[in-house]
Order: structure tokens, then sequence, then C-alpha cells
């Protein structure tokens, strides 16, 4: 195996080991790299060791060893006296699959620990276990690089000075603490799904990190069955990536995108895991949401949605996980199944309570229902409304065309 | 590591309660502060007088300048405090989320330096 491919495989994790040994990132991070510098010198000459993660760990838990005692001997700080210490106690590291899963579990739980904000939890999660540079997380987030580096500087500040522990939740925290990592992993995914702005291929690559994290969790956490829902949802999601938008950059709505672009091993994936976390959790908050995706995916043209199903799994989720956005859904899924009357008289009565005032897909969705009401000035003023909320140009571009449809209409 | 446990409230809703009512919140201070005693927490606590009492001294250009009342007006203020020994930011937050006051107010766990 290339020492480029065990880097790609396997500096995740032997840096998440190296965290937990040092309580240091920045520590951890440099001596990681040097001793990937390290074999890139030795091998070639040497000859790969049996154990290379073994070779590597042990490697930069000496390098680390001699960094410290530099600093010591320069700076004498007893911070570093102390962690030398505990290094040096350490019996040989033999890192098994177990222990390194460990680590890397330790790191999540770490990174995405509620006494950091959450935007802190976002940046240090990517940069800590996706590898993501600096750079590539603020152009990802549309924030100036020197802001984001900031932003980490300070994450890991909090750890330390305020005294974060690296460790998985104890049972009794465990479920709070595992709905906090998984809002991570669904953010960073739709801020990539979303694509609200800015450079399409980080925006990819943000969709892959998350589906690359919620693989991880339901690798380290397989009794849990919400992180599998999670990426069940967020695989579904993403198969249909090549529909969503056409040549032109613009919207293609799911009732008119090409299915045979949609990805279908993906979509099977996704089914089936689905299928199990629904199964074996019952009626989860995302177990729920992949259950109503699938169902999308599963229809072979637009016409053969299952809207029914998908009205009533939204009921169920609505019951138990209200809140403003799921209660739209809902009304778009009835609007669906039973007409568009009824749909809006749902929607109608959440605007009434002034709720989600300035979340642009309510006023589309109400324009869109009166549009195929054929009343044409109502709909008109309500995609006037939505064009006033949009934050993106594809969306944009969208709602202009239809309020110019309506407006020639009811003239 | 040791943290400070800064109390805030609305001294408004405390003066709302009626003597009953005040004697049984400060019976669960009392056996909180048994707790943390007895499991090796507790380095020192105290409850403060009202906001009304506090004053506030600065030294500008060298001159003490002494002002009626808190360093700033907030809409919940400082009523106590808990200096504790703690494994580590979940131990603290988890005995923060005992202080009786932390149902209706507010406790800033701030790490000490060491």
């Amino acid at each position: 195996m290339s020492l480029e491919r065990l880097y790609r495989d396997e500096s995740g994790r032997i840096l998440a080991t190296l965290i937990r040994l040092l309580g240091d990132f920045d520590l951890a991070e440099e001596v990681v790299q040097e001793a990937f510098a390290a074999a890139l010198e030795q091998w070639p000459v040497e000859g790969t060791p049996a154990n290379p993660r073994a070779w590597l760990v042990s490697t930069a838990r000496h390098k680390a060893v001699d960094t410290l005692r530099r600093r010591i001997r320069f700076e004498g700080k007893r911070e570093e006296l102390e962690r030398l210490a505990t290094l040096e106690d350490l019996p040989p590291l033999e890192p098994t699959d177990s222990t390194v899963a460990d680590d890397r579990l330790r790191l999540i739980f770490t990174c995405c620990h509620p006494a950091l904000a959450i935007e802190a939890q976002v940046a240090l999660t990517l940069r800590t276990l996706c590898g993501l540079s600096t750079e590539e997380i603020a152009r990802a987030f549309l924030v100036p690089i020197p802001t984001m580096a900031q932003r980490l500087v300070r994450a890991k500040q909090k750890i330390r000075d305020a005294g974060i522990p690296y460790r998985v939740p104890p049972v009794e925290l465990l479920p709070e603490r595992l709905d906090a990592v998984m809002i991570v992993v669904y953010l960073v995914f739709n801020e990539g799904y979303a694509a609200t702005s800015g450079d399409a291929r980080v925006r990819r690559d943000l969709t892959a990190e998350a589906i690359r994290l919620g693989r991880l969790l339901s690798e380290l956490m397989p009794a849990r069955t919400e992180p599998r829902a999670l990426l069940a949802l967020m695989l579904l999601h993403d198969s249909r990536r090549d529909a969503r938008v056409d040549v032109g950059g613009d919207i293609v709505l799911l009732e008119d995108q090409d299915r045979r672009l949609w990805d279908g091993a993906q979509i099977a994936e996704g089914i089936a895991l689905a299928e199990s976390a629904l199964r074996e959790g019952g009626a989860g908050f995302y177990a729920l949401q992949a259950a109503i995706a699938a169902l999308h995916a599963q229809a072979k043209r637009a016409q053969d949605t299952d809207w029914r199903q998908i009205a009533e799994l939204y009921a169920v989720l609505l019951r138990l996980h209200p809140s403003p956005v799921v209660e739209l859904n809902h009304a778009v899924a009835v609007a669906m199944a039973e007409g568009p009357g009824q749909g809006l008289r749902l929607l109608d009565a959440l605007e009434g309570r002034g709720e989600l005032r300035d979340y642009h897909p309510l006023s589309a969705a109400r324009a869109d229902l009166l549009r195929r009401l054929g009343r044409w000035a109502d709909a008109a003023e309500a995609y006037r409304r939505a064009l006033s909320l949009v934050a993106n140009d594809p969306e944009r571009r969208f709602l202009a065309r239809r309020l110019g449809e309506a407006e020639a209409k009811s003239s | 590591m040791q943290y400070l446990l800064l109390i805030y409230g609305k001294e408004a809703d405390l003066k709302s309660l009626s003597d009953k009512e005040k004697a049984a919140f400060y019976g669960e201070y009392v056996a909180f502060t048994e707790s943390i005693t007895k499991s090796g927490h507790f380095r020192g606590g105290a409850g403060l007088q009202p906001v009304a009492t506090a004053t506030t001294v600065r030294v500008r250009d060298g001159k003490p300048v002494t002002t009626d009342g808190p360093f700033a007006e907030t809409k919940e203020q400082l009523g106590g405090y808990y200096l504790i020994e703690a494994k580590d930011m979940d131990d603290a937050t988890a005995i923060a989320a005992r202080i009786p006051s932390a149902r209706f107010g507010s406790v800033e766990v701030r790490a000490v330096k060491q």
C-alpha cells in the first residue's frame, strides 16, 4: 500500500489517537505530520514495517516527547511537564482497531461538545475529523479565512482552558450528546446540499464529508439506530445530485427531474438503512424523514409517488417532533395527496400564527398551491413575497419565472 | 480543576416568594451544599447581599472613583457563588445544574486559571 494511500486512510485515525494521548490538537497535528514525513524518508530504505499504524503512532509519540522536552527546556511550563510525565509513563502502544475506533468517537464527541458554540463545533469537526483545511472551511461557509482560523483557535483554547473532557460521554449523557453530534453532521450536509451560494465544488465536498461522518458514526455506534437513519436520509437526498440542477444552473423540481440521473446504488443503500433503522428503532426523528425520502426515491415517475403515505409520515413526525417547518412539509404533502385546497388551508393557518414569516419556502409553497387553484393574482402576491426573502440565485430565477407566469395570467 | 460557579437570578422573583417558599428554597441550598461537601467538590461559596447594596470601584488616571450600584445593569443579578474542585467541564456543569437557582436563573461556569 502506498504511503499516500495510507495517509488518506489512516492519518485521521492516528490523529485521533494522538489527540487523546497529548490532550492538544495542534501538537498532535504537528507530530502526526512529522511521523508521516519520517516514514516517507525511512520506509523506502528500511522497508515498510509489519504494522504501519503502530509504527506511525509510536513515532509520533516519540516526536511529541522530544517537542515537549524542548519546550520545557526553553519555557519550563508546568503543563508541559505534566504531559511529558504522562506520556513517558505509558506502556508501548499497540493500537488495535477498537482502541482507534474509540479514539475517533472520543474526538467526534469532543468536537461537538455543547459548551462550544455551534459554528465552532462544525468548524472543529470539519478540521479534525474530515481533515479540511481552514481555507476550505472558510470558503464553504463564506467566512473570511482569518475569522475561521480565529474560530478554530478559540475552540481549541476553550477545550483546553475550560477543561472539556476527551471522552465518549457516559451512558446518561449519551442520547443528548449524540443528538448534538448528528445536528452538526446534518448541518454540514445541508450547507453542501442547499447550495445557497458559493463554490459548487466545495459544496459537493461538504455533502461527501457529512456522509463520511454519517458512515463513521453508524460504524462506531452500531447499536444506535438514529445514526443509521441520518446516513440513510443524507444518501437519499444526495442520490439526486445530478438531476437537481440543469445545465444552466437552474433548479429542477423533484417532479420534473430525470430519474435516470438518480444514483440507484445510493438509493438502494439508503432505503435498506432507512428500513433497518425504522424496524429496530421505531419512529425516530431522522428515521421518519429517511422513510419519507425513501418513498420519493422509490417512485419510478413523479406521478407514482405515494403522497398519502408521505402525508401520514409527516403527520407522525409533526406529532412527535413538532416544528413549523415540519408543519409546512406536512401541508405540502397533504396538498399533493388530497388537493391544493386542503394544503392551502393548513398553510394559511401556519402563516396566520406568524411563524416562518421570513422563511421563503412558506410563501413559495402558498404561491404554488394558489397557482394550481388558478388564483393568479393571489399567487403573484405570494411569489413576490417569496422573492423578497430568497437568498440564492437558482431559486430566485425559478420564483421570478413563476411570478412572470402568474402576472401574465392575472392581467 | 477548579471552577467558579456564578449564580445569577432575577432578585424580584425571589422577593415575590412567600416566607414558607423562601424557607424551602434555602433548605434546598443547605442540602446541596452539604452534598457537594460530602462528595469532596466544595471549596467555598456564599450568598451575596442584594444588588442594591453593590458598590463599584474604578481607578482612572490614578484616582479611585466609587459609584453606587453593580458594574452594569443586567436582567439577572449576581446572587451568590460556589468555588468547586471538579474533574472536568462535564463534572462542573452537572454540579451547576443542581444549584437551586439554576431552575429560574442562570449559573455561569468559569474555569479558574491554574
